[in-house]
């Protein structure tokens, strides 16, 4: 299993265990965190599992994927640089450990 | 090398070892019209069937179906996504180059459609949608009884859709007809196959004339995939098959959407009740008719290498029929997938795909949705049949042909 730290926009914390190869957006859904919608189910449509991935961070969780930051430009939060669609992070054994903060909304 | 021999346009396979055999034909026009006794049957014989008449697995079940349809890198569009294989035998139509191609030139396109269909462009889109379907509502509950298909389902993406994507000159009747076809085509060489294309040698000229860019406005949609030709992402060609895909998938869908919906919402009048009380649950609402109604029941793969799933081994070329109308109403998933209930939150369900392939136009189908869903939460108090309803058989497509209905106004 592998950790990851939601931090929603009020600063209030929730820690799940998600599985190698699952996205944070799909973990974040099976464990019932809020501030995640995922409409589209991760196929890059929707812009509603907008994340910030925390900078101790950003290193492992990569680059974003072809055409993601077209969908980043359309959410509801302004992208920063540690922008990400949660949707398109996959937990691998090395992300054991992952924060990400949530924008105050998705819609 | 050994001759392929083909039956159904792609190659003949054996059952793979443990696998049910069973004789059925998932395109019978009885079973398209009232599909879950199949959908039973196929997830209760196991993950995959093998169908003698096709020589295709087919599978039901909700994580298998999953599996398959959203690994692109295993189950490939490319070959086709109906029963031809395209590497076998000629396609009826150039493939689609968004939905029948395999990364790395599906990256390159539904790159330029995901822009073209983003959230923001439909955010842009919203008055128009809300602007239309207002008058519409108004006439429809002062007309008392009318057809829930005709009247109302197709009036409303062939008035939004046009302007939307910026075209002229296309009849609604060719719009509408014109998905049908494309879905039907993924079918075996059945009359709904054969019908599609008769209709064809009228409609793709007329479509293909439709989708060249100065027959498009200069600030629709397909304006929008145009500039991907400008900027050099894509040919001019390109574009055009581009902008067709808009109609392959945009228009009948859409259709089928809003009938599904009347007739969730008239079947089970305490859940339009629950949505009157609660408004906020619009988008929530379409999601369950999404699942519980399945638009596009069945889509196939091929798969490019050999491999397994679930215990089962499937060799390179194997035709997959997907069900995805079973998959969304898989018990082991759902619980209780009969009741229609808005506050399911069904997250996962695969009546948009899955993975890469997922509908790339389902912000404007969601964006269409609430825009009548939302008048119609202002104006109709309750939705009621005034006969029965009638579904349409497709070979893809899980549509109504009859709803006559009635809106009784607030």
């Amino acid at each position: 299993m592998v950790n990851v730290t939601y931090v929603a926009a009020s600063g209030s914390r929730q820690t799940v265990a998600g599985n190698v190869g699952e996205s944070v957006m799909q973990t974040a859904l099976n464990s019932g965190v809020d501030g995640i919608i995922g409409e589209c189910g991760g196929s890059m449509a929707c812009a509603t599992c907008h994340c910030f991935v925390d900078e101790a961070w950003t290193d492992k969780t990569g680059t974003r994927m072809d055409g993601e930051e077209d969908l980043l430009d359309c959410a509801a939060v302004e992208m920063q640089d540690t922008s990400r669609l949660s949707c398109q992070i996959r937990l691998t054994p090395d992300l054991d450990g992952l924060v990400v903060h949530l924008p105050e909304s998705q819609t | 090398m050994t001759q392929v021999e083909i039956i159904e346009g792609h190659r003949k396979i054996d059952p793979p070892p443990g696998v049910p055999v069973w004789d059925v034909d998932p395109y019978d026009e009885a079973i398209l019209r009232d599909p879950h006794a199949f959908y039973a049957e196929l997830r209760r014989l196991g993950d995959f069937v093998y169908i003698p008449k096709y020589s295709v697995l087919a599978m039901g079940r909700f994580s298998t179906v999953r599996e398959v349809f959203s690994d692109h890198t295993r189950f490939l569009s490319s070959h086709g996504v109906g029963l031809d294989d395209y590497k076998l035998i000629p396609p009826y139509r150039p493939p689609s180059i968004i939905l029948e191609v395999d990364p790395p030139d599906h990256t390159k396109t539904r790159k330029i459609l995901t822009r073209a269909l983003s959230p923001k462009v439909v955010r842009g889109l919203m008055d128009m949608f809300l602007a239309t379907a207002e008058p519409l509502i108004d006439d429809l509950i002062a007309r008392g009884p009318f057809e829930g298909v005709e009247d109302f389902a197709e009036v409303f993406p062939t008035s939004v859709f046009p302007i939307a994507v910026g075209m002229s000159n296309v009849s609604a009747r060719h719009l509408v007809d014109y998905g049908a076809m494309v879905f039907n085509a993924v079918g075996p060489n059945n009359a709904l196959r054969q019908a599609a294309f008769k209709a064809a040698e009228e409609i793709v000229p007329i479509v293909t004339r439709a989708c060249q860019r100065d027959a498009l406005s200069k600030d629709g949609l397909g304006a929008l995939v145009y500039q991907a030709a400008d900027a050099g992402e894509i040919t001019e060609d390109e574009a055009g098959m581009l902008v067709r895909s808009f109609f392959s998938a945009g228009v009948d869908t859409t259709v089928t959407g809003i009938g599904n919906a009347m007739y969730c919402f008239g079947q089970f009048p305490d859940q339009w009740e629950a949505l009157k009380r609660d408004p906020t649950q619009i988008r929530a609402a379409f999601e369950e008719i999404l699942r519980f109604t399945s638009p596009v029941h069945t889509f196939g793969r091929t798969a490019g290498v050999d491999t397994e799933v679930a215990g089962t081994k499937i060799e390179a070329g194997t035709k997959i029929i997907c069900v995805l109308g079973a998959a969304n109403s898989d018990p082991e998933k759902w619980g209780d997938p009969e009741v229609f209930r808005i506050d399911r939150k069904p997250v996962g369900h695969v009546a948009f795909g899955a993975g890469i392939h997922g509908c790339v136009g389902q912000n404007i189908a969601r964006g269409e949705l609430e825009a009548v869903l939302s008048v119609m939460l202002r104006k109709v108090d309750r939705i009621e049949f005034t006969g029965a309803p009638e579904w349409r058989p497709n070979n893809a497509i899980c549509a109504l042909d009859k709803l006559p209905m009635q809106f009784i106004g607030k």
